[in-house]
């Protein structure tokens, strides 16, 4: 009985997740609002957020380190594996599907920045890079 | 019985001589397994989350402790965050599990588990006796060279380490 109304609670969390957004720019904008309701999302911000080095003052990587510094470009992990670039007009896979930027963004803000990044910063980054011609 | 016996004697002549022909059939699709590699396993999960930044190690390069041991700390990887959520975690974990080094019916397998000391958990590939010991031809400088970049980039000298197979005669050292 337990079992059954975990897994309906499940489905229906499942449901809740697939009927957000798939488009991840909507999907943190929609968030970044509630805290903000004036928010819009600012490519020039993004930009500037991806080339930061923050490596003088935290010692931590860069995006720019498994990105490279032009989106359109493949990059490469620690590891050095091919990362396919991340700009759509390059790759059309990407920024499809907003559970995986979330999960990237997720890990690599924590990498990169040391923290979580917000809504705001998110929806700036997909800004940016959508823009990129 | 014995009149038998010559009958039982051509049966495993034959056993012998056809097993013997089928694997010289299979070698030439199947090298890994020839090679003394491990046998090809899949997991749509474990590809695409554990290939993302590397090679998705073959499980059966590390024992069932290990890897235990690496999925509870996915969030803290060597230096960087690889976080999954509970489930899609889990399901990797008890498929690493069933195919470790220690659960693998293989030859490659059972040398692996058996190079590992009881009271050792290592979390690194690289890092355990075994693996110095069949790169001891190397010389160190070669890990360094920006075509390679890592011990952990097995893919660079070894063309079908994705699928398990680390046929030496198939290495290529990238320049
Ligand atoms: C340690 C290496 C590394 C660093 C540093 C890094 N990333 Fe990534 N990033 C990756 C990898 C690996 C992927 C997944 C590639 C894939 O799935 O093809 C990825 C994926 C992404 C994606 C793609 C999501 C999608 O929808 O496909 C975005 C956006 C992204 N990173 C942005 C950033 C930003 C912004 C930073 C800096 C705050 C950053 N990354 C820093 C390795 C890194
Ligand atoms: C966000 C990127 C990332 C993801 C995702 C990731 N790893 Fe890793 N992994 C790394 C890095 C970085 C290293 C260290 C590589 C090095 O030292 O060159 C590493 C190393 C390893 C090693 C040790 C390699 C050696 O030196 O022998 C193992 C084993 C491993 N990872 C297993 C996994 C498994 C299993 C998963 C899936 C649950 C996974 N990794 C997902 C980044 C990642
Ligand atoms: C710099 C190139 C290089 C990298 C990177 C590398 N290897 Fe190797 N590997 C070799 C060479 C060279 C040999 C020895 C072949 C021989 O004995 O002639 C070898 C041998 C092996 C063998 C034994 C093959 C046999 O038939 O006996 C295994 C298994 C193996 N490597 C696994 C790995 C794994 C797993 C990784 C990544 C974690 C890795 N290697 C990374 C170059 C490399």
């Amino acid at each position: 009985m337990h079992k059954t109304l975990t897994l309906l609670l499940l489905a229906l969390a499942a449901g809740g997740a697939a009927a957000a957004p798939a488009d991840p720019l909507q999907a943190y904008v929609a968030q970044a609002r509630q805290a903000d309701p004036g928010f819009a999302p600012a490519a020039s911000r993004g930009e500037a957020f991806f080339r930061l080095q923050r490596a003088a003052a935290s010692g931590r990587i860069a995006c720019t380190d498994c990105h490279t510094d032009d989106p359109r470009q493949p990059g490469r992990t620690r590891a050095r594996k091919p990362i396919a670039p991340l700009a759509p007009v390059a790759n059309a896979e990407r920024l499809a599907d907003a559970a995986k930027t979330e999960k990237w963004l997720g890990r690599n803000c924590l990498d990169v920045v040391g923290r979580a990044c917000t809504a705001a910063e998110k929806a700036d980054i997909v800004a940016w890079l959508i823009s990129i011609r | 019985m014995r009149n038998h016996l010559p009958k039982i004697i051509t049966l495993i002549v034959a056993c012998g001589v056809s097993g013997w022909l089928f694997a010289g059939d299979h070698g030439e699709q199947d090298e890994g397994r020839e090679g003394g590699g491990l046998p090809a396993v899949d997991h749509k999960a474990w590809r695409a989350e554990c290939g993302a930044c590397h090679t998705a190690f073959h499980p059966g390069l590390l024992p069932e402790r290990s890897w235990r041991k690496l999925m509870d700390g996915l969030d803290h990887h060597f230096g960087e965050n690889a976080g999954l959520d509970a489930a899609t975690r889990k399901s990797i974990t008890d498929f690493l599990a069933a195919n470790a080094a220690d659960r693998l019916d293989a030859r490659r397998a059972r040398k692996v588990a058996a190079s590992i000391p009881s009271g050792e958990t290592p979390l690194r590939i690289t890092a355990t006796a075994w693996f110095e010991r069949k790169h001891d031809e190397l010389s160190p400088g070669v890990w360094k060279k920006p075509s390679i970049g890592s011990r952990a980039n097995c893919g660079a000298c070894h063309p079908g380490a994705d699928k398990g197979s680390f046929d030496e005669h198939a290495v290529r050292i990238p320049r």
